[in-house]
């Protein structure tokens, strides 16, 4: 038997590990366009709100640029009238999400190989709020479910198992089982990620590009591809974090404001490192909830969920400014 | 000077094949500064070529030409017997060119293994599905890969360090891992922006003996460009030489020796 309060501690603990798992996935986006091109990717948050309502634009069969349509012919459309599976529209939407890379790839960064980090950076804040304009016009800009067949709700597995650790008013964990879903997926994507990027052609090739340029042209890579392929892939995590955020909380605009929470995840993380991601994103969700729980709530009037994962970040720039894994800065003279 | 087609016996007694590149009229500017000026010049199977000339006399220039990284704005490019179109790097080096660099192009955050193995990218032929899946033909490309990669390494004696990251050897061993690199490649013409510049005399000695033995054992052709004048005529069976962009000598080592503007170029001239 635990006394009740630190039992509910556990439990902010293993929801806060849960919330981070979430986070993670938007920053595994950030982290590997900027691994391979040397692009802070802000239109990273963005990109999962465009997979998101694709997705569900996809499945509910909805007429794409409808109000569009209607404003210029005078028509009246707004659905096909059929529906899609969600496992057809999800290969669908990352079809999207693949064309969308080669767009991003051909219309802009193309012309601007070799540029400073800095422009790159102010390309893609235009690419992010084009983004969300546009997917704005081709889907409508109404807060939309997205049910792709994912359980949620508490788990009551869960939830009995572990009543016997409380009193008689405790009555076990509550877990959604959306987070748990979420928390396989990313360990799924990220040995995925991981095992392409060690073990294949293409995902040498990646890693050679994010090396060195001149060498990986000389021994016959095509950058240009590679740069489509490493958008692509972001496209496919951010589809995979778009699922996950819109099933949990509706596909609706503020879903691209999760992506600044991903900055002090990156920010702990390092930029370039895939485990950083995650367990950097761990440590924010359990921080932030471990901090309201323990401090901000009791002590500071609440709701520190907002501005802690961005004080521990500065914190963490202070003492150690390439993140827990990053590359380490040695400056030579 | 010889039929096109035809092997010749060069005065070392060597055999060297028939034309395999050819440059014709090549003329390279930068904005308003010629770098090459319409140079013309041939490189035959199985030779060891050699481009020389002072500082700035655009060498590095005609081997970014051959190897895609500059595109000329007149003459054309030869290879195989057809013209070549205007390539990118990338699509040159699958046509089974490889090349290093003056200043190292080396992957500074893998092994040295990780490196001569991005020399196989392109004998890799299986697609990602398979390779995920990771049997039957994936593994046997990759083990039939691995194999040529072990025997590069061994040929060029940098077993000792197959483990360590590029970014913590010293300066003569990047020049020999950039060398293994382009060899794994398996190329048929290999283009080397001064391989010993930089290097003491043991290890200009030992990359000497390095290009021999490439040329020897896997009949490999080579392009350098090198500074050091007595490595060159050892090693080169005929030579170019440029000075501002412009040929000024192309033949043997011993009939360019005693060329009077090679000579003027490298020791200057008088003028009175």
């Amino acid at each position: 038997m635990f006394p009740d309060q630190f039992l509910f501690g556990v439990e902010v603990l293993l929801n806060g590990l849960m919330a981070g798992v979430l986070y993670a996935l938007v920053a595994l986006g950030f982290v590997l366009i900027f691994k391979a091109s040397g692009i802070f990717n802000y239109a990273q948050g963005v990109m999962a709100l465009f997979a998101a309502l694709t997705l569900v634009g996809i499945m509910d069969g909805q007429v794409p640029f409808s109000h569009l349509i209607n404003a210029l012919f005078g028509t009246d459309v707004h659905h096909f009238g059929w529906h899609v599976p969600a496992f057809a529209a999800i290969l669908l939407a990352m079809a999207v999400m693949v064309g969308l890379a080669w767009m991003v790839q051909h219309f802009i960064f193309r012309h601007l190989v070799g540029q400073e980090p800095i422009i790159l950076f102010m390309a893609t804040i235009g690419l992010a709020y084009f983004m969300e304009g546009f997917g704005d016009m081709m889907w409508g800009s109404d807060i939309k479910k997205l049910d792709v067949g994912i359980p949620q709700g508490g788990s009551f597995w869960i939830e009995e198992a572990t009543a016997f650790l409380g009193g008689s008013n405790f009555y076990g964990f509550f877990i959604d089982q959306l987070d748990i879903v979420a928390a396989v997926v990313a360990v799924v994507l990220v040995i995925l990620l991981v095992s392409f990027a060690q073990y294949t052609k293409q995902g040498r090739a990646m890693r050679a590009v994010a090396d060195d340029h001149q060498a990986a042209l000389s021994v016959g890579i095509s950058l240009s591809f590679i740069w489509v392929l490493v958008w692509s892939l972001a496209g496919f995590v951010a589809l995979v974090a778009g699922i996950m955020w819109g099933a949990k909380s509706g596909v609706q605009f503020s879903l691209s404001l999760i992506a600044l929470k991903a900055l002090p995840v990156l920010m702990l993380g390092g930029f370039t490192s895939i485990p950083g991601a995650i367990v950097g994103g761990l440590i924010v969700g359990v921080g932030e909830k471990l901090f309201e729980f323990l401090i901000g709530a009791p002590f500071l009037g609440g709701a520190t969920e907002n501005w802690f994962a961005y004080m521990l970040a500065l914190v963490f720039l202070v003492f150690r400014p390439q993140g827990l894994f990053g590359e380490k800065i040695i400056e030579r003279v | 000077m010889f039929d096109q087609a035809e092997s010749f016996v060069t005065p070392d007694g060597r055999t060297i094949g028939a034309v395999m590149m050819e440059m014709k009229n090549i003329t390279l500017r930068f904005g308003g500064v010629v770098a090459i000026k319409d140079i013309s010049f041939d490189v035959r199977e199985g030779e060891i070529r050699a481009i020389i000339g002072p500082n700035g006399a655009g060498k590095s220039s005609m081997l970014n030409v051959i190897s895609g990284f500059y595109h000329p704005q007149e003459g054309e490019v030869w290879y195989k017997g057809a013209r070549r179109p205007e390539m990118k790097p990338f699509e040159v080096a699958r046509q089974g060119i490889a090349r290093t660099f003056q200043n190292i192009a080396l992957f500074e955050g893998m092994s040295v293994l990780d490196n001569v193995m991005t020399g196989r990218l392109n004998h890799m032929k299986t697609g990602i599905l398979s390779q995920a899946i990771w049997y039957g033909k994936a593994e046997r490309e990759e083990t039939e890969n691995r194999a040529v990669v072990e025997r590069v390494i061994d040929f060029l004696e940098i077993q000792h360090i197959r483990k360590t990251p590029v970014s913590r050897l010293p300066y003569g061993l990047k020049k020999r891992v950039e060398l293994a690199r382009a060899l794994a490649a398996d190329p048929k013409l290999l283009l080397l922006d001064e391989p010993m510049a930089g290097m003491n005399v043991e290890e200009k000695e030992d990359m000497s003996r390095f290009i021999l033995d490439v040329n020897d054992e896997f009949g490999t052709t080579i392009v350098l460009i090198e500074h050091d004048m007595g490595v060159v005529m050892d090693l080169s069976d005929r030579v170019v030489v440029m000075d501002y962009g412009k040929k000024i000598g192309d033949g043997p080592p011993d009939e360019v020796r005693n060329n009077q503007a090679v000579i003027d170029a490298y020791l200057g001239v008088a003028h009175d």
